[in-house]
């Protein structure tokens, strides 16, 4: 009998033991930005604090370079081993949420309602993704230039005007002094092409697929705003208003610094280095091509894995992680557009009369997300295609029918995507 | 021969067992699933089940046709012509797009045109961008697989001598093929650049300020050429190598009788050298167009198929559809029609090569 109950003691106290060790659950988190002092420390605080504030989860992160990222995350998912905690490029999302890597955050909606539009990742109705930053697009150029040419500063109210845009080129072209009016990033391929230059597209009153039903692109991508697009766009290469496709990766680094260009579209993310080699630099709103004038929005996003097992601890450090203070740290660390007004107010560049203001105003009234739809990635790829094989000459309506032909195909591979009519 | 094999080898059977396994795992096994996998509808990564779509996928790459397009004519039936004289014709998305008369087109493209008479006989196809790929490889192989090899033969006669300090030389040639590949791309793709590349300051140089710059990665006419010249580069240093073996294994006592017969240096070539190094040119000639058929990161480093798809190749296809676009079948399909046109192109090569 003794025996017993010194053995239930003993069970007793074992069991207890290990619950209060286990007190903390393991959280994993992978995420994008490895070889980013900066950024890691920022969001090792985070870590940090929230391992710090309560005594349910532990999450500790692994990095990975950007470039490998999405394949890391594509191979671990087809492998089941997926970590509970994923950040996720916000125009990626939904492909993720469609394919099932990423379940709907159990978050408190109102601590999002001041957030921007673009960091917020909803799919199907549901918030499967939430970002602690944005990012925005600008005309670059310096008010000196600006001043030459007798140019009009145009405002967000009153954006350029397709004729005041190409005005503005020939008359910067007319001075010879640059090599090209405009510096549009050619250099860099890949998600930029959709990310910056979908948006004139969409200026135009075209679109990479009819957001309607997200189930065509035929009239959105080939109709008749996207023809006077490609034209416009074909012009700017053929009448040497911009680099093209070859441009030197090193000149669209550098090269609006060093005067070889006039205006640089460029995102925020490149503006510290310019506002540090001249203080006169403008960062102008995108021009109105009729449609409105449109910047790209979105950009890395925290979401919880499909795999997570502790879905409510997953959701707990996203939202620990919205609050303002960390919010601001992202945005001082690393140039970052903060999503809430209160926490742009908290930050060296972003607070009213800071040198990066314009921008949180700019993706405000102008931002644009791109379509939110699985296929988007597909779409992706077949949009910056045709945009170089146009900027190369090729015949534009020839192009743009093409691309539409290959999205459809793919929409119609896929049974719509899970998008019906 | 065969009871020898298979009955009193086991040894031999144990020993070729890791090798034999590793390609039956990485190269029989594959080869047989993107067979299988062209057969169907399979993404990189959907919800979706995949279905068999037979040869779908194979209609889509290779449909190909004809079409005839006669000329615009005003009202009274005359041909209209611009300026030049030459024919005005109706737009081929006419034909292609929603056109009820021309079903066997519909949803095609423009790969070129001729003119037959005042008629154009247009070339469309269902997936254009396949066409130009395997025209661009074949033309890379065509021109690369001769002058590499051919190069590489000189490189070997010049290096098999001995000199002092033949080893500096031996090293300098091979160099280019120990460095990676990317690497090699990434400092070539600064030789070319049309702002400040290094062979356009060379030809502005050398030439008295005559030539202009030229952007040689960014042009569809030059933009394959350079990369041909490129690559011919990076790997002649290997094929030098399995030269300059096959020229160490002909016996010296050959040459000795050569001379004393008083055979010139070209006939010495032509029925010494020559003949003692024919099993290494077929060896050469094999691995040269396999490689060449093979070309993918230069692409995707320099180019990225373009412009203009004057570059894209089958291999870079079929990463960029198999991954890019996520699309597994389209991939597994470019893939099989690639390993069935090198397989021909090797056994037409045995045939013609072979012992008589």
């Amino acid at each position: 009998m003794k025996m017993t109950a010194t053995l239930t003691a003993a069970l007793l106290a074992t069991t207890v033991w290990a619950t209060m060790a286990a007190a903390q659950t393991d959280l994993s988190m992978w995420y994008h930005g490895a070889g980013n002092p900066k950024e890691a420390a920022v969001l090792q605080t985070i870590i940090d604090d929230f391992n710090a504030s309560q005594s349910d989860w532990l999450v500790a992160v692994e990095s990975f370079p950007q470039e490998s990222y999405n394949d890391s995350v594509v191979a671990a998912a087809l492998a089941g081993n997926l970590p509970d905690i994923i950040d996720v490029d916000g125009p990626v999302m939904p492909n993720w949420a469609w394919s099932g890597y990423l379940q709907p955050l159990q978050i408190d909606e109102t601590k999002i309602e001041n957030f921007l539009p673009g960091p917020k990742g909803y799919w199907d109705g549901k918030l499967y993704s939430i970002g602690l930053w944005d990012a925005a697009v600008a005309l670059v150029t310096r008010q000196s230039i600006l001043d030459d040419l007798g140019l009009r500063t145009p405002t967000l109210e009153q954006p350029w005007t397709q004729e005041e845009f190409m005005g503005a080129l020939e008359a910067a072209k007319a001075t010879g002094t640059y090599d090209y009016p405009l510096d549009l990033g050619m250099a860099w391929t890949g998600e930029w092409y959709p990310y910056a230059f979908s948006p004139f597209l969409q200026s135009f009153g075209g679109d990479l697929v009819d957001r309607s039903t997200y189930l065509t692109a035929e009239g959105a991508l080939n109709g008749d705003a996207a023809m006077a697009f490609g034209e416009w766009w074909q012009g700017l290469f053929a009448n040497d208003l911009a680099p093209g496709t070859s441009q030197d990766p090193a000149a669209r680094e550098t090269g609006f610094q060093d005067g070889k260009y006039a205006f640089s579209w460029n995102g925020n993310w490149a503006a510290k280095n310019i506002l540090e080699t001249f203080d006169d630099t403008v960062f102008l709103p995108a021009p109105d091509f009729g449609a409105g004038p449109k910047i790209g929005a979105a950009s890395w996003q925290f979401g919880v894995s499909s795999a997570s097992k502790h879905p409510d601890g997953a959701s707990a450090f996203i939202e620990f992680a919205l609050q303002d203070k960390y919010l601001a740290d992202f945005s001082n660390a690393i140039g970052l557009i903060p999503p809430t007004a209160s926490a742009a107010q908290m930050t060296e560049n972003y607070k009213d009369g800071g040198p990066m203001a314009v921008f949180y105003d700019l993706t405000k009234a102008q931002a644009l997300v791109r379509p939110v739809t699985p296929g988007y990635v597909v779409e992706a790829k077949v949009f910056e295609k045709a945009l170089a094989d146009i900027a190369n000459g090729a015949d534009v309506a020839d192009t743009l029918d093409a691309a539409t032909d290959e999205i459809n195909a793919d929409i119609e591979r896929n049974s719509g995507y899970g998008h019906s009519e | 021969m065969t009871s020898k094999l298979t009955t009193s080898n086991r040894a031999g059977w144990a020993f070729a067992l890791p090798g034999f396994g590793l390609i039956a795992l990485f190269i029989v096994i594959p080869f047989f699933f993107a067979f299988y996998l062209s057969l169907t509808n399979q993404r990189l990564i959907s919800p979706n089940p995949t279905e068999f779509v037979g040869l779908k996928n194979y209609d889509n790459l290779l449909s190909i046709g004809v079409l005839t397009i006669e000329p615009e004519r005003d009202d009274s039936g005359a041909i209209v012509r611009d300026d030049n004289g030459v024919p005005e014709y109706p737009r081929v998305r006419g034909f292609t797009r929603n056109n009820p008369d021309y079903p066997q087109f519909d949803g095609m493209r423009e790969w070129f045109r001729w003119q037959s008479g005042d008629t154009a006989k247009v070339v469309v196809a269902s997936d254009v961008v396949f066409w130009k790929s395997l025209w661009n490889t074949v033309k890379f192989v065509i021109v690369v697989a001769p002058v590499q090899a051919g190069l590489a033969l000189c490189l070997a006669l010049l290096i098999n001598q001995r000199l002092r300090g033949i080893n500096v030389y031996r090293a300098i040639y091979f160099m280019p093929v120990v460095v990676s590949i990317v690497v090699v791309s990434l400092l070539w793709r600064f030789l070319y650049s049309p702002d400040n590349g290094l062979l356009n300051n060379m030809l502005h140089g050398l030439s008295f300020g005559l030539f202009e710059p030229h952007d040689w990665l960014g042009n569809p006419d030059t933009a394959l050429g350079s990369i041909m010249a490129m690559s011919i580069w990076q790997a002649v240093g290997f094929h030098m190598v399995i030269w300059l073996a096959g020229l160490q294994t002909i016996s010296p006592s050959l040459y000795e009788a050569a001379s004393i017969e008083g055979a010139s240096k070209w006939q010495t070539f032509r029925y010494v050298t020559w003949p003692g190094l024919r099993n290494t040119a077929v060896l050469v000639l094999i691995v040269i167009t396999m490689q060449a058929f093979a070309l993918f990161a230069q692409i995707d480093v320099m180019t990225n198929g373009g412009p203009l798809d004057s570059t894209t190749t089958l291999v870079f296809q079929t990463v960029e559809r198999g991954y890019g676009k996520q699309d597994i079948s389209g991939g597994a399909t470019i893939s099989v029609i690639l390993f069935l046109l090198v397989l021909s192109i090797s056994l037409i090569q045995r045939f013609l090569t072979r012992e008589r």
